[in-house]
């Protein structure tokens, strides 16, 4: 019998191409996703060497960063991203690669696209030119963000170098209570673990919470991985994964899915292998969480208060929340709940997929955005819009008085134009409070879509269970 | 890339952990289809004021430390996006070295591919340093890739870490493109070999 192995080594090892004594691996990536902000260069690299891209049949593009979700018009954000995503038009026809345009009906945010497409399967290595890659490990993949010298890489030879990581098991138990979901799980996580507990590390979630999270709580997880410092987050394949895969466009269909489904379950870890290292979480008194600071590993409770300065011993600490509470405009020791917001944000790759989209109408349902706060609700792809809108979803945000955009990632990176104004607050169910992230000045709450949505109806830090009913 | 062997230079101290490649360059600054020219928007967004005059505060408008190829931040840097704009833009402005107690991994990659060398160091020498950079701000260091050794601006010596792949092509200042297009016959032979269902 063979040593025992994790889903990531099982997954590595049978990706090695070459491996020469005190080199990285040359490892073979099954699936390489590309947009239009991190690829421009890497298209220039081949130019300027002569070299075609050597997998088109692999590699998947989308525009998703710069894209107006007003409609569909690129008049409508500015020149510089249109050129940018004229120029990936460009690469895509002149290399031959696949690409999901702003008339496609299967666009989207890249991270939402590929699972939904069933491009994201189990087994597969695979990247993208951006840190949220991780979210593809929801279905037993190998998954992560790499640079633009890497997309390169892959783009040539379908191959990247690398040193193999550590891992980490992160088991997670208890049952979540009602109005407690995947995004306060991770939020919690990395509360506890902070921004950088997690690097060099590809994470294993396991446990019985994740066991019964379906497959969009899964990648919500996954997601923020990145937000730990984790190269990657995993979840072995399972029921629920293949049952959501079962007949999407590009996954195996007939004999083939069976061959590959018998595959898929030899993936998970086996019971005796181990880890470089293990985190547990217990999540059965978990509240709703939400972050007061400007990284997402500072996040409390939803009942909690900030932290205050003084209570904290180590000095980089202390300097890190002072300066965060003064760009947050905070004061040391008040209580979250109750602070106003202008602006709510209700979408990304962590939280725009049709399950988020249905928790934030279900509290949203017959009740009115408070005066004067913008709420913004930007589903993840294209064909999440129409699902959304086929259950009537759309007219729920427009009857409380949100604007119901296309797909993108709109506020999350604020580069289509959608933004926060200098000084704004926002509840943002997406995976950055960095300063700025959400337009200059702009001072972000990540959250899950429930909060987000109570935060709508109130105008401040809410709590969302006393909505439901 | 330009080779990268030795470096005598002022050091820039930028004292906070967890400095996100959001802050070393916003996503607005992101639209660019090259990857010269963004050292102007190094650190945007701390380095301005909003009517676009220099922040007198901020050490990177400092004028004693003109011509600093050296970097030295808190814990963690390089933490959030993979965005490549990091290592470019910082490289634009003219740094060579960011010296941290640690990296966040994609932007350590992407240092590695492009001539920026990340050095990796203990946290009591990295307080010692901080501490002589406030003493003596402009005060010229050392850092020696083939000995994986900084020296202090006291003299006190300090070593890092860096695998072996990426020093010798740091050293010499070549491509990994070029290292990975040789395996074409092996990626030729494991494709064949795949599964028919992940071929
Ligand atoms: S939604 Fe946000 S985090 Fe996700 S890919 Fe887009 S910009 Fe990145």
């Amino acid at each position: 019998m063979n040593r025992p192995q994790t889903l990531f080594e099982k997954i590595w090892q049978r990706h090695i191409v070459a491996q020469e004594a005190g080199f990285p691996t040359v490892l073979y990536i099954d699936l390489h996703l590309i947009h239009e902000v991190t690829s421009p260069q890497a298209f220039a690299g081949l130019r300027a060497r002569g070299l075609r891209v050597r997998r088109p049949d692999k590699t998947v593009a989308v525009a998703d960063h710069s894209t107006p979700t007003l409609d569909k018009d690129l008049r409508l954000v500015d020149d510089l991203a249109a050129q940018q995503i004229r120029q990936l038009e460009k690469n895509c026809q002149d290399f031959g690669v696949r690409l999901y345009n702003l008339d496609s009906q299967q666009r989207g945010i890249v991270h939402v696209i590929g699972p939904e497409l069933g491009l994201t399967q189990p087994g597969m290595t695979i990247v993208c030119g951006d840190s949220h890659t991780a979210t593809h490990g929801a279905f037993g993949a190998l998954a992560f963000g790499v640079g633009t010298s890497e997309v390169e890489h892959v783009l040539a030879t379908q191959c990247l170098l690398q040193h193999k990581p550590k891992t980490c098991e992160v088991r997670i138990e208890g049952q979540l209570a009602r109005g407690v979901t995947a995004k306060d799980v991770i939020l919690a996580l990395i509360a506890q673990i902070g921004v950088s507990g997690g690097t060099g590390y590809v994470f294993e979630y396991s446990g019985s919470t994740v066991r019964a999270l379906d497959m969009e709580g899964r990648m919500t997880l996954c997601n923020m991985s990145i937000e730990a410092g984790a190269r990657a987050g995993m979840i072995a394949p399972d029921d629920t994964t293949f049952e959501y895969l079962a007949g999407r466009l590009y996954a195996p269909q007939g004999e083939e899915w069976e061959r590959a489904l018998a595959d898929w379950r030899t993936l998970p870890s086996d019971e005796a292998a181990s880890y470089d290292q293990h985190v547990a979480l217990d999540v059965s008194h978990l509240e709703p969480m939400i972050t007061y600071g400007t990284n997402p590993g500072m996040g409390v409770p939803v009942t909690g208060s900030v932290p205050d300065p003084q209570q904290i011993t180590d000095p980089n600490a202390r300097a890190a929340l002072i300066k965060s509470l003064n760009y947050m405009g905070l004061q040391p020791g008040q209580p979250l709940l109750g602070q106003p917001i202008d602006v709510v944000f209700i979408g990304s790759c962590t939280n725009g997929r049709i399950s988020d989209l249905r928790a934030a109408a279900q509290a949203l349902k017959g009740r009115k955005v408070a005066p004067g706060v913008r709420v913004l609700v930007t589903p993840g792809s294209e064909s999440v819009r129409r699902q959304a809108e086929a259950e009537g979803l759309d007219r729920i945000f427009k009857e409380a008085g949100a604007e119901w955009r296309w797909s993108g990632c709109s506020m999350c990176i604020a580069m289509n134009g959608d933004q926060l104004q200098p000084g704004q607050y926002a509840v943002s169910t997406s995976n950055r409070n960095f300063e700025g992230r959400q337009g200059k000045g702009g001072r972000t709450f990540l959250a899950s879509p429930l909060t987000a949505a109570a935060a709508a109806v109130t105008g401040c830090i809410a709590d969302a269970r006393r909505l439901l009913v | 890339m330009n080779a990268f062997r030795s470096l005598t230079s002022k050091a820039i101290l930028l004292p906070v952990d967890n400095v996100d490649t959001d802050q070393i360059i916003p996503a607005r600054f992101l639209k660019t289809t090259h990857k010269e020219g963004l050292g102007k928007q190094l650190f945007a967004d701390w380095r301005y004021q909003p009517d676009g005059s220099p922040k007198p505060d901020f050490p990177l408008n400092d004028v004693r430390f003109e011509g600093a190829q050296i970097l030295v931040a808190g814990d963690n840097f390089g933490c959030g996006s993979s965005r490549e704009h990091a290592p470019w833009a910082l490289l634009d402005f003219g740094f060579r070295a960011v010296i941290s107690t640690r990296f966040a991994d994609i932007f350590r990659n992407n240092c590695l591919k492009n001539g920026l060398l990340p050095v990796e160091i203990d946290p009591q020498t990295h307080s010692e340093l901080m501490g002589e950079l406030r003493a003596a701000p402009d005060a010229p260091m050392t850092i020696d890739l083939e000995r994986q050794q900084i020296a202090l601006p006291n003299g006190k010596m300090a070593t890092f870490p860096i695998d072996t792949f990426s020093k010798n092509r740091l050293l010499k200042g070549m491509d990994e493109l070029d290292y990975l297009l040789s395996f074409e016959a092996q990626i030729a032979a494991h494709e064949a070999a795949r599964p028919v269902h992940d071929r």
